[in-house]
Parts: structure tokens; C-alpha cells; sequence
């Protein structure tokens, strides 16, 4: 599947691009964010402590154990600083 | 209802005459509006990033859910995003109801989810350096008592 992904905030900044599209096989999150990782040290040191980062699938938040089936956008960024 | 994302400032004043003007059952009107703080007096300025579509659609969601909830007339928020000044306005919150502790608690509300649950974040850059506002556990702990 072909996949948009987005970086927000600090983790656009590690990664470089503020949006590419991404073709995967990966089931779940957790593996795109594998694969991505394993692709270039940039995405290694962005994706480096899960805990400090959020998703969201399709502008929803999200875990990063859920499914992608049937996803087409996928936006990784830190936790939120609004209002 | 109604959500606003924008780069322009707003005139609170004229925002608080409007949104209370249409009003007929309320009795209560409560306004926030968050500024840029500049602790230490070396802010030159802060910008805001927001990820378009998923922030008026978050908003949304909590502003169906304080209506719901408080049994609101009316409620907005205007949230702006982009490159701001020391003591600039951020953003804004308003919520109509029939009486003030409604009205008070939904403010609350909507300003707690918006914090940590509306696709913002803030970059401080000051004359040595630049750095992205770290989201506050307790903010985050916030949320638990709604």
C-alpha cells in the first residue's frame, strides 16, 4: 500500500521533509516506524524514544500497535503544546 | 459553534460582542484568551505549527463534547498558528450558558483538551537558540478529572 506520511514539530525537523508518501507493507505502525528506521539514521534518531512521540491514523490520535489496514494518512509528531 | 484556525490576529473585544449579541437563553458568557508569556524576558518570538484538517476537526470534537456535556447556547474557539510576538494573542476561548458554572467548567474543559489533545505545537526562539515547548505532565493529568 501507498501511504502519506507526515512529521510534525521536532520530528519534521530530525527527519528533514515535512511529508513524503511511503510505500509499505508494513500491519501496524510499529512496523512502518521499523522500516522506516532501519531505512536512514535520521528516521532512527526521530523514531529513537516511542514514549515522547504520538500518531494519529487518517487526523486520528492513535496507538502505535493499531492496524494500518485500510489507513492513508499517517502523522507522527510530539505531544501536543496547544491553547 | 464555531471553530477558527487561522495566521491573523483577533479582536477580542469584537469577538466577545459578537458571540454574546446572538444569544437568547444564556445568562452566562465566559471568555478565555491565552498569550504568549515571555518568562525570562528574552522572547523574541514563538511560532505555532498545526497539522491542517486534524486541528478544526479535534476542535470540533471537543466543542460537540462541551455543548453536550454543559448543555452550552453557544460556544467558539479561535486558535491561531504561525509566527507571534511576545504578549500576542494566541487564542481564544468563549462558551454561552443558561448559568455561569456551566459556562465556567466548559471553558475549562476546552482549554485542558485543547493544551494537550489539538494537533499545536510551539517553538520559543529567543536571541541564544531556539527550542520546542515540552508538553507538561500535568497538563496531561489535567484531562483525568473531566
Amino acid at each position: 500500500m501507498v501511504l502519506d506520511v507526515l512529521y510534525f514539530a521536532w520530528v519534521r525537523e530530525r527527519i528533514g521533509l515535512g511529508r513524503e508518501r511511503v510505500e509499505t507493507t508494513a500491519a501496524t505502525v510499529a512496523d512502518l516506524v521499523a522500516e522506516l528506521s532501519a531505512r536512514e539514521e535520521r528516521y532512527a534518531l526521530a523514531f529513537a524514544d516511542l514514549k515522547s512521540l504520538r500518531v494519529a491514523l487518517d487526523q486520528d490520535l492513535a496507538e502505535f500497535s493499531a492496524p494500518l489496514a485500510g489507513v492513508r494518512e499517517v502523522a507522527f509528531f510530539p505531544p501536543m503544546t496547544g491553547g | 459553534m464555531a471553530v477558527r484556525v487561522q495566521a491573523e490576529p483577533f479582536d477580542l473585544g469584537a469577538e466577545s460582542t459578537a458571540f454574546a449579541a446572538g444569544l437568547r437563553r444564556a445568562g452566562a458568557v465566559v471568555t478565555f484568551t491565552g498569550l504568549v508569556r515571555d518568562n525570562g524576558g528574552a522572547l523574541q518570538a514563538m511560532e505555532i505549527e498545526h497539522y491542517p484538517g486534524m486541528t478544526e476537526r479535534a476542535i470540533a470534537a471537543m466543542v460537540d463534547e462541551a455543548v453536550t456535556r454543559w448543555s452550552l447556547e453557544d460556544a467558539l474557539v479561535i486558535h491561531r498558528y504561525g509566527r507571534l510576538g511576545p504578549q500576542d494573542q494566541i487564542m481564544m476561548v468563549a462558551t454561552a450558558a443558561p448559568h455561569r458554572g456551566d459556562a465556567f467548567a466548559a471553558a475549562e474543559f476546552l482549554m485542558d483538551y485543547l493544551k494537550s489533545r489539538a494537533p499545536f505545537w510551539k517553538k520559543e526562539l529567543a536571541a541564544d537558540g531556539s527550542a520546542w515547548v515540552a508538553a507538561k505532565d500535568e497538563d496531561e493529568a489535567a484531562l483525568k478529572r473531566w
